[in-house]
């Protein structure tokens, strides 16, 4: 051993060293070693950025939805004691006009003063004509937004002017130039008769129409002033017409018409309203305002549009009134939505130009900034110190509060007042609804309209879709998923599952249209062969499969297991022809030849042509490969030795299925049904174009409806960016982020467990 | 005996065997019959059929002359006929005949299609010499040749004319060709130019540096361009002049004559007239026609070419941004990231992510991509151009970028795969000879799996050439005026919007007009999407099973 040892070691020469420490190749492997760290830095920092960006979908969907829901700002400015505040008067009303720029107070010495906003510096004075000896003891603005007002005189006349800003540019700078104007002559209207002080006024002005009140003590005075334009001299002709109204026995408090000059609204006595007709000239009914008998109301306001009146009561309490129509069909004076602000009186409401927000001062200076619709307090800050007055910009973005001789110039950052939580999901009462609705309407041709951002019918359209769709794939992907698992030949199974599986790479707008264009119409044309399919395709498959096992067994033998459905083509292709085939008589003979006039009329259910049936059928279709392919898998890889001794202690096949597989597999069943759920849910143009896409909420499997995708991908190029409404449409796409992320996270945390129970068995 | 047999069957459970095959078979059936329509109607479209003139007598009404070519039949319950108005008499079958007939002529009758009842029509027959037009607008004319006239005179008539008439609209259509290139590649090429001036202009004026030279430069250019606009405006005088000479005399079923431009004709055609020969290579002009034209008249008719290489572009493009970046990810979560929880919950997040409606990939898209990104980009690199946007406005690169991250989660799951796949032996070989991680992941692994990277990539063109939810908003339109990509430059046009073959379905199937006439060009466009999509998919699924039967062999 030895000695073959030493002579191999003689007879080999001794290898030669190789010196692996050469400058060069430590360079080398320097190099190399550099690679290595720059590629695994690159991997890192790519591979993680991608990931980033995929998570950055769900942080910006939120980033955009968040501002919906935080409420307002109000910042404050340092208070102004203008030089002009000595010889003012006490102020009865400030305006702000569009530009943020220009102030306007009157002044119970009959002074309109205009100064700047800003600086509180004075800008011009005009002095009402106010005749001798009167003074100004009320005023009135019209509808919010119309720069119309009317001054009430202590000698039972009203004064109407209007106040106007001229923006021009002189020498490339910005200049507005306040005026004010008398559409209706500088002469006083005489309201009052006696001559006894108008202690309220009110006013509303339509093109034609110049509809005037006003009381003193409990007495009522109504004029309408009707202009007529004479179309062949171009001469302008104004008739006055007194509307005598049953009078009040407590002094008025406040009073308002409505912008169609269709009721007048005369707040009284400690607490009460009467509503007046003025087409008929009647008492429509006398309202309790507030249920305490001690609370009494002290300021009113209409929103604008005019319908809603808010009344704020001396508690600090505020609520929404206006015309509903009763179960009887009646019109009725109805509170709406109430909010607390603090606990002293309201003194002054003042309405949002171009939302149906409201803002509330109280005798403390407390403001309250709310809205209606969205029965929301966005904001309750301590301003001043006492009972002040303010103004409100018409883009309520700025506030002036004028209070002890200063003035307080505040801005207001209110973005998105109209969306809330009870907004968003629960019935919202709306103007000129008669009872709370859920309502998707987000846009309409007329200006003052209210978008209706309620989520919850196109909630409920997109689960109603998805239940539909579910109804028909998931027992036919089940089913169809069991048996190609668990019966069908290996050879077919090789074949089938490909073709199911190709069709989930089918792009959906193909389904679509294929459902609109073609399923649509022909349901429509042959509803009793659909649903005497529906029937008769499980009976046909029964019996012919007894038919089946009643043959000879020589013929019966001579089809290898596995290859029923192979058989069972031709009976469902029968079937299914013959119900198409049976379908015109069949509504001959039951629905007097037309199924769908005997579903609209003689069941009173509405038909329409794009509906959730047609929607049910595409979509079951388009979500069938989803649901087969994975509970396929998890049929097929219920462990071989559960089901050989099952089969073994003598079940029969259908047995081990029933008791053995679909138990040990239901996890994997069940999140194969989540997964379908998701797509369903998610599925935009199937939907988009297989239903009306009406935002409805009815079950009715002949209507149509709209879902949240749909909606998003319909109304999404035409919102304003960064407005409400495309927030809200963020905020659905949201919804659908999160649900069908927590759908398939919850799907594939079962579907691992259960991999990981099929290992260990 | 035998109600015993009937319980022992159920019993025995197959029943329930028969029913769950019948749902295979259900699903089977319902898959190859939507292909199978869809394929019928698709390609249906393009024959030549028969065009048929009859008479049409409606009880109580004067008889009129029909001609047309039959769309569809159905048997409808009389009762129907009758509610719907119509003055069916009171005795007879149940069920009658309902046809579409497309007649044409919607310059005369204001209407392409009309129902009729069969059972009205009678002497119906199929003259040879029955001629339909296609014409450019106003759809096809459907009636008899009188004459053919050149520049006002008569120059053939009867059976002359025909010929005439062939040789014409094919002049027409070379000049047509002509006047095309002129209008779009020629002009513009001007209007870009101008444009370009234009913009440029503005940028030296932002910059503070639009002096009077450079002023200068800017009008001598903007004048040189003008004077070649001259130039093409005398040719193409010339030739609309030149395309406006013929026309042809018509008569309608009703003996009607109709004075047509020749220059308004695509195709004139006699189908009663044709051989099948001639019929199928009309018919596979008329593909072609379809593949390579551009549409006409509000996309109801003519090809869609722009909107298949819409698709292609935007698929391309979003293609070679999803690879490589799909590629890092499954690459750092597979090999360098450490196996954990984490890295197991990052799978099941992109996984998912996979699941998320297309929709909300659309809504980000617009969001961030268009507003946002592209926002930025438009105030940082374009203030020349604003207010209109360039970036920050719905194209082709948003389009493609919110598809890629639509089709992210597809790549790394299938790359990912084909990593697992790549047996630890390999890979440990690799690093036991000296190779660095890096020359181990270049060298062998990547290679290895590229099948997998293949795999995944032509399932995410698959994905994102059938999605169309997220293209609505973030990039594709009805009908896009130029190519992204022409000889202007930059050449590729990443701001343009795009048409594509999916909106081009649900636009034209769902915002037309005309549907009835639209509707088997929908069948059609319908048919390609799929056919495109199933063989990127069958490629994948081939890819695949190749690649597994390669490494059955390296996992032995």
């Amino acid at each position: 051993m030895n000695d073959l040892a030493n002579s191999t070691m003689t007879t080999t020469s001794p290898p030669k060293r190789i010196d692996f420490n050469t400058p060069e190749l430590q360079r080398k492997r320097r190099i190399r070693a550099l690679k290595d760290r720059l590629t695994r830095w690159y991997v890192l920092v790519g591979g993680l950025a991608v990931l980033a960006a995929i998570t950055l979908i769900f942080f910006f969907l939120a980033y955009v939805v968040l501002p919906l829901f935080q409420g307002a700002d109000l910042t404050a400015k340092d208070s102004i004691t203008p030089a002009w505040m000595q010889d003012a008067g006490k102020p009865l009303m400030i305006a702000i006009e569009e530009q943020n720029q220009v102030a306007m107070r009157v002044s119970d010495k009959g002074q309109a003063l205009f100064y700047e906003l800003d600086s509180g510096a004075e800008l011009r004075r005009v002095d009402l004509p106010v005749p001798a000896g009167a003074t100004v003891v009320s005023i009135a603005e019209d509808q919010p937004g119309s720069p119309l007002v009317a001054i009430g005189l202590s000698n039972g006349q009203a004064l109407v002017f209007r106040h106007t800003y001229k923006v021009s540019y002189p020498d490339g700078k910005k200049t507005i130039s306040p005026a004010i104007e008398y559409p209706y002559g500088e002469a006083p209207i005489a309201l009052n008769e006696q001559g006894a002080p108008l202690e309220h006024v009110s006013l509303n002005a339509t093109d034609s129409t110049l509809l005037l009140a006003g009381s003193s003590g409990a007495q009522l005075y109504v004029l309408s002033l009707t202009s007529e334009e004479n179309m062949m001299t171009g001469e302008v002709t104004s008739e006055q017409t007194r509307i005598d109204l049953p009078q009040m026995t407590e002094p008025v408090k406040n009073i308002f018409v409505d912008p169609r000059q269709q009721w007048l609204y005369v707040v009284n006595g400690r607490a009460q309203a009467d509503v007046f007709s003025l087409r008929d000239k009647s008492l429509n009914g006398r309202y309790k305002l507030l249920e305490n008998g001690e609370a009494q109301v002290t300021a009113a306001a209409q929103l604008v549009g005019g319908i809603s009146l808010i009344i704020g009561d001396s508690k600090g309490g505020l609520a929404q009134w206006f015309m509903a129509r009763d179960p009887d069909g009646e019109l009725r004076f109805k509170q709406i939505r109430t909010f607390q602000m603090g606990s002293a009186p309201i003194v002054e409401i003042s309405a949002e130009e171009r939302r149906k927000g409201f803002v509330a001062l109280d005798a403390a200076g407390k403001l309250g900034v709310f809205h209606s619709t969205a029965h929301r307090t966005l904001l309750v800050d301590q301003v001043v110190d006492g009972q002040g007055l303010f103004g409100l910009s018409p883009r309520a973005n700025r506030l002036i509060v004028e209070q002890g001789g200063k003035l307080q110039p505040l801005t207001l950052e209110n973005p998105h007042p109209e969306v809330s939580w009870s907004a968003l999901w629960s019935k919202v009462w709306y103007e000129n609804y008669d009872e709370p609705k859920y309502v998707w309407q987000s846009t309409a041709a007329n200006t003052d309209f209210e978008p209706k951002l309620s989520l919850s019918p196109l909630t409920f359209g997109t689960l109603k879709a998805a239940f539909y769709a579910m109804l028909l794939a998931a027992p036919l992907a089940v089913a169809a998923a069991i048996y190609t698992a668990y019966f069908m030949a290996p050879g077919m199974r090789r074949k089938v599952k490909p073709v199911i599986e190709l069709m989930e790479a089918m792009p959906t707008v193909i389904l679509g249209f294929f459902a609109g264009l073609f399923l649509a119409p022909y349901v429509e044309g042959h509803l009793p062969g659909i649903f005497s399919l529906l029937m008769l395709l499980p009976i046909g498959i029964l019996v012919a499969g007894f038919t089946f096992s009643r043959l000879p067994e020589s013929i019966r033998l001579r089809v290898p297991d596995g290859w029923e459905s192979a058989l069972l083509i031709p009976v469902i292709l029968f079937v299914g022809w013959l119900s198409l085939y049976m379908s015109p008589y069949m509504e001959t003979w039951f629905f007097g030849g037309d199924m769908r006039m005997w579903i609209s009329h003689d069941l009173g259910i509405t038909y329409d042509q794009r509906n959730a049936l047609v929607v049910g059928l595409a979509m079951g279709f388009a979500v069938i490969p989803n649901i087969y392919s994975i509970a396929e898998d998890a049929v097929f890889s219920v462990p071989r030795g559960l089901t050989l001794g099952s089969l073994a202690l003598g079940a029969t096949p259908w047995q081990t299925m029933t008791r053995v597989v679909i138990l040990t597999a239901s996890p994997g069943i069940f999140s194969a049904l989540m997964i379908g759920m998701g797509r369903a849910v998610g599925e935009t143009m199937i939907v988009l174009m297989a239903t009306g896409n009406t935002p409805v909420m009815e079950m009715n499997l002949f209507e149509g409806l709209r879902t949240l995708a749909a909606n998003v991908a319909v109304e999404m190029p035409e919102s304003e960016v960064g407005g409400s409404h495309y927030r809200v449409l963020f905020l659905s796409a949201l919804v659908l982020l999160l649900f069908t992320f927590v759908m398939n996270t919850l799907a594939e945390l079962i579907r691992q467990r259960l991999r990981k129970k099929y290992s260990s068995l | 005996m035998k109600q015993n047999s009937l319980k022992g069957w159920f019993k025995s459970g197959a029943p329930g065997v028969w029913i769950s095959g019948g749902a295979v078979s259900i699903a089977v059936i319902m898959t190859i019959g939507l292909l199978a329509v869809i394929a019928v109607r698709g390609l249906g479209h393009f024959w030549p059929a028969d065009l048929i003139h009859a008479s049409y007598n409606v009880p109580g009404l004067p008889a009129h002359l029909v001609v047309g070519e039959v769309v569809q039949k159905e048997e409808v319950p009389r009762e129907r006929l009758k509610s719907a108005g119509l003055p069916v008499p009171d005795e007879g079958p149940e069920f009658m005949t309902r046809e579409l007939i497309k007649v044409g002529n919607r310059d005369l009758n204001g209407t392409d299609f009309t129902w009729i009842v069969g059972d009205w029509l009678t002497n119906q027959t199929t003259p040879p010499e029955l001629m339909a037009i296609e014409r450019r607008e106003w759809g096809n004319f459907y009636g008899y040749l009188v004459n053919v006239k050149e520049g006002g005179k008569v120059i053939a008539e009867g059976e002359a004319a025909w010929p005439q008439l062939q040789a014409r609209v094919q002049r027409v259509n070379q000049l047509a060709a002509e006047l095309k290139t002129l209008e779009k590649v020629d002009i513009g090429a001007i209007n870009a130019g101008l444009e370009r001036i234009r913009l440029h202009g503005r940028k030296l004026e932002l910059d503070g540096k639009l002096d009077a030279a450079a002023q200068a430069d800017l009008e001598s250019e903007r004048a040189e361009l003008n004077a070649r606009y001259k130039d093409i405006e005398a040719r193409l005088a010339d030739l609309h002049a030149q395309f406006n000479r013929d026309s042809l005399t018509a008569r309608d079923a009703n003996g009607k004559e109709v004075e047509i431009e020749i220059g308004k004709v695509v195709h004139a055609y006699q189908p009663n007239g044709m051989g099948t020969f001639t019929k199928m290579g009309f018919y596979f002009s008329k593909v072609w026609e379809f593949l390579s034209d551009d549409p006409r008249e509000a996309n109801t008719e003519g090809g869609i070419f722009p909107a298949i290489f819409g698709t292609v572009m935007m698929t391309l493009i979003m293609a070679m941004i999803v690879t490589p970046f799909g590629v890092l990810a499954a690459v750092y979560l597979r090999e360098y990231a450490r196996q954990g929880t984490m890295t197991r919950l990052i799978r099941i997040a992109v996984n998912n992510l996979a699941g998320v409606p297309a929709i909300v990939y659309g809504v980000f898209g617009l969001g961030f991509f268009v507003y946002v990104l592209g926002g930025s980009v438009d105030r940082l690199f374009f203030p020349e151009a604003l207010p209109a946007p360039t970036f920050g406005t719905p194209g082709l690169l948003w389009a493609s970028l919110t598809l890629a991250l639509l089709a992210v989660p597809v790549v790394i799951v299938a790359t990912e795969e084909g990593l697992a796949r790549i047996p630890r032996t390999v890979r440990e070989g690799s690093l036991a000879l000296g190779a660095t991680k890096a020359e181990t992941l270049w060298k062998i692994v990547l290679p290895m799996a590229s099948p997998a990277m293949m795999t995944g990539m032509i399932l995410a063109v698959a994905r994102a050439a059938g999605e169309v939810a997220p293209l609505m908003l973030v990039g594709v339109v009805k009908l896009a005026p130029s190519l992204p990509l022409d000889g202007n430059y930059p050449y590729l046009h990443l701001d343009q919007k795009i048409m594509h073959l999916g909106f081009h379905i649900y636009d034209v199937g769902f915002q037309s007009p005309n549907v009835e006439a639209a509707r088997p060009l929908v069948y059609a466009t319908a048919l390609l999407l799929v056919l495109v999509i199933a063989t990127l998919n069958l490629s994948a699924v081939w890819i695949r099973n190749h690649l597994r039967e390669k490494y059955k062999a390296l996992d032995s």
